[in-house]
């Protein structure tokens, strides 16, 4: 079993160094913009050199007391793995009936279940902020977790749809002969199948809560700030805080973040986020 | 009792023939919650943008809007901002997943690589491309020691800062969906496309292209829609009084600067309506090309 290797003849094509040339310098690029985030993080100060002339961990000391990091910290995943709960609780089971039945008016749902991913989240979070303020849930926790769900709940339920039409139907119904219930069939039968797609689908939901920003921004209040809109905050109203300190800050939650997807790509093999693609077997 | 139980039996299994059964109970829930969270401030929001605060016809709003160039104008600066930036992000991400589509040793970790900057975050990015690019930065050093421009190139508080910032954090998404769409072709076309005499670029304009093109507008649609709303890096790395004054700024100046939710609602309804238009306009154009050109072949 000898696989043609694609990239060996790729190598020979002036057309190849030119995409990688490019995908080298975007690389590059990045790597100094993070880089100059990080390096200033560290910096005792840094005005026009090439580094700064001393290093200091103080910052994140820093950070982590002044914007009180513990607690936005716990605001952040409290907020994030309770939009992750509902989400996967009410989202798979729609998925499941959407995978598994035609009915009139199936085209309206496709709507509202597309409409919150497709829009762009000012244009309901405007809206939503207003009628959160109207009930006095705008600030709390509750409100933060209700309109990030607007986005998460449509998302998982698009993620999860093409996970079940893959489920033979064959397999319930053996099930349903054997004398299981709706219940039991859920529990014992489609729940552990999914198990893969239910993990991708709430780790994705996972990083996208961590860095959503307009929804969390508008309704959210001082006790019910995630990381991002705290980081904003900071970076919005400069020479309040010292850069670096926002920096420090910025750093920790790409560190943060990066731990999330990393987790999430032990899990779900990126190209089948779409479309589930078996992978090709060499022949 | 006796005669009832058959005829809801009948009944069942008629709606079941139509799809209409228990299972579809399970869909309720979510649909509530969507209605109540995302529908009903919709509307409720669309009803508030035709009640003026300042009075006038229903739609004074949408009038005042228009009349005022500098909120009017928000729509070109953002259409300025998020055309490009999509548009780069599927083009650029086309060539390199299209060399990433094989098997080979550290696809993977280059996948990932490209695919991290997602998690950087907008305040990240936003701060570091304002000490990267900015005049005393590591990008314009090398430039001027290279001698390639004589004074700092201004790339940050305008246009450029906004469109970079818009391009890292869109780029991961475009080509994470378009390596997926491209993964989902069927490698043994192409290979009887070789068959055929067809060279390398004909394999590409003529089967990898035009099986890739719905997906591509999909990604294009996604990657718009992700352009669209720049509201923190037009604030932070832009000019927000004039250059990137985009329509989320106007719509969260209307709403949390002049409390004024009545215009921050029309603005927010017209965001929706342009963007809404790209996305038909671009669905259209999936419509026709797909099968126009490749007829039959599912996607």
């Amino acid at each position: 079993m000898t696989v043609p290797t694609p990239h060996r003849a790729g190598w020979r094509q002036p057309y190849a160094w030119i995409v990688w040339g490019g995908v080298a310098f975007f690389l590059l690029n990045l790597a100094a913009l993070i880089l100059s985030v990080l390096v200033n993080s560290f910096a005792v100060n840094w005005f026009g050199t090439w580094l700064p002339s001393a290093l200091t961990t103080a910052w994140y000391a820093d950070a982590w007391q002044e914007f009180g990091l513990a607690d936005v910290l716990q605001v952040t995943l409290l907020v994030a793995l309770a939009v992750v709960g509902l989400a996967l609780l009410l989202g798979v089971p729609a998925a499941y009936a959407l995978a598994r039945r035609d009915f009139a008016g199936k085209r309206l749902v496709m709507l509202l279940l597309l409409l919150p991913v497709l829009l762009p989240p000012i244009t309901y979070g405007i809206p939503l902020a207003t009628v959160l303020y109207k009930f006095h849930l705008a600030g709390t926790m509750f409100g933060v977790i209700a309109a990030n769900l607007v986005p998460a709940l449509p998302f998982v339920v698009l993620v999860m749809t093409p996970f079940i039409e893959q489920i033979d139907t064959n397999i319930e119904s053996a099930a349903r002969m054997c004398g299981a219930r709706t219940r039991q069939v859920f529990a014992r039968v489609l729940v552990p199948l999914l198990i893969p797609g239910i993990l991708a689908a709430g780790i994705l939901v996972l990083v996208r809560t961590v860095a959503m920003f307009e929804l969390t921004f508008l309704v959210s209040g001082p006790d019910s700030q995630t990381l991002i809109v705290a980081l904003y905050s900071a970076a919005f109203t400069p020479g309040i805080r010292a850069a670096q300190a926002i920096d420090a800050m910025a750093v920790v939650y790409t560190l943060l973040s990066s731990a999330l997807l990393v987790l999430a790509l032990m899990f779900v093999n990126p190209t089948q986020i779409v479309a589930q693609v078996k992978e090709v077997t060499p022949e | 009792m006796a005669t009832a139980q058959p005829a809801t039996l009948v009944l069942r299994h008629r709606l079941a023939e139509r799809g209409i059964d228990r299972v579809l109970l399970l869909l309720i829930p979510a649909v509530l919650v969507l209605l109540a969270l995302f529908l009903y401030p919709m509307l409720y929001g669309v009803g508030l943008s035709l009640q003026p605060r300042a009075g006038g016809g229903m739609l004074a709003n949408y009038q005042a809007f228009f009349l005022d160039s500098y909120q009017s104008g928000t729509i070109w600066k953002t259409m300025r901002l998020a055309l490009p930036a999509a548009l780069i992000n599927v083009g650029a991400a086309v060539p390199i997943a299209y060399r990433l589509r094989g098997r080979f040793r550290g696809r993977r970790l280059l996948t990932a690589i490209l695919v991290l900057p997602v998690t950087l975050g907008t305040v990240l990015v936003a701060d570091g491309l304002l000490r990267y690019l900015g005049p005393k930065g590591w990008f314009n050093r090398v430039l001027l020691d290279l001698g390639i421009v004589d004074e700092p190139v201004r790339l940050i508080y305008n246009y450029w800062g906004v469109l970079f910032s818009l391009l890292i954090t869109g780029f991961p998404f475009a080509f994470l969906l378009v390596l997926s769409y491209m993964s989902g072709i069927d490698p043994t076309l192409e290979r009887a496309a070789a068959t055929l005499g067809a060279g390398p670029w004909q394999r590409v304009r003529h089967i990898t292209l035009p099986l890739l093109a719905p997906g591509l507008a999909t990604t294009f649609i996604l990657a718009f829609v992700l352009a669209f709303s720049v509201f923190p890096s037009a604030n932070l790395v832009g000019e927000p009084a004039n250059e990137t004054r985009v329509m989320a700024i106007a719509a969260y100046q209307a709403a949390f600067e002049k409390y004024d939710y009545s215009m921050a609602a029309t603005i927010a309804v017209l965001m929706g309506v342009f963007e809404l238009l790209v996305i038909a306009l671009v669905l259209l154009w999936r419509g026709r090309f797909y099968t126009g050109t490749t007829g039959g072949k599912g996607s």
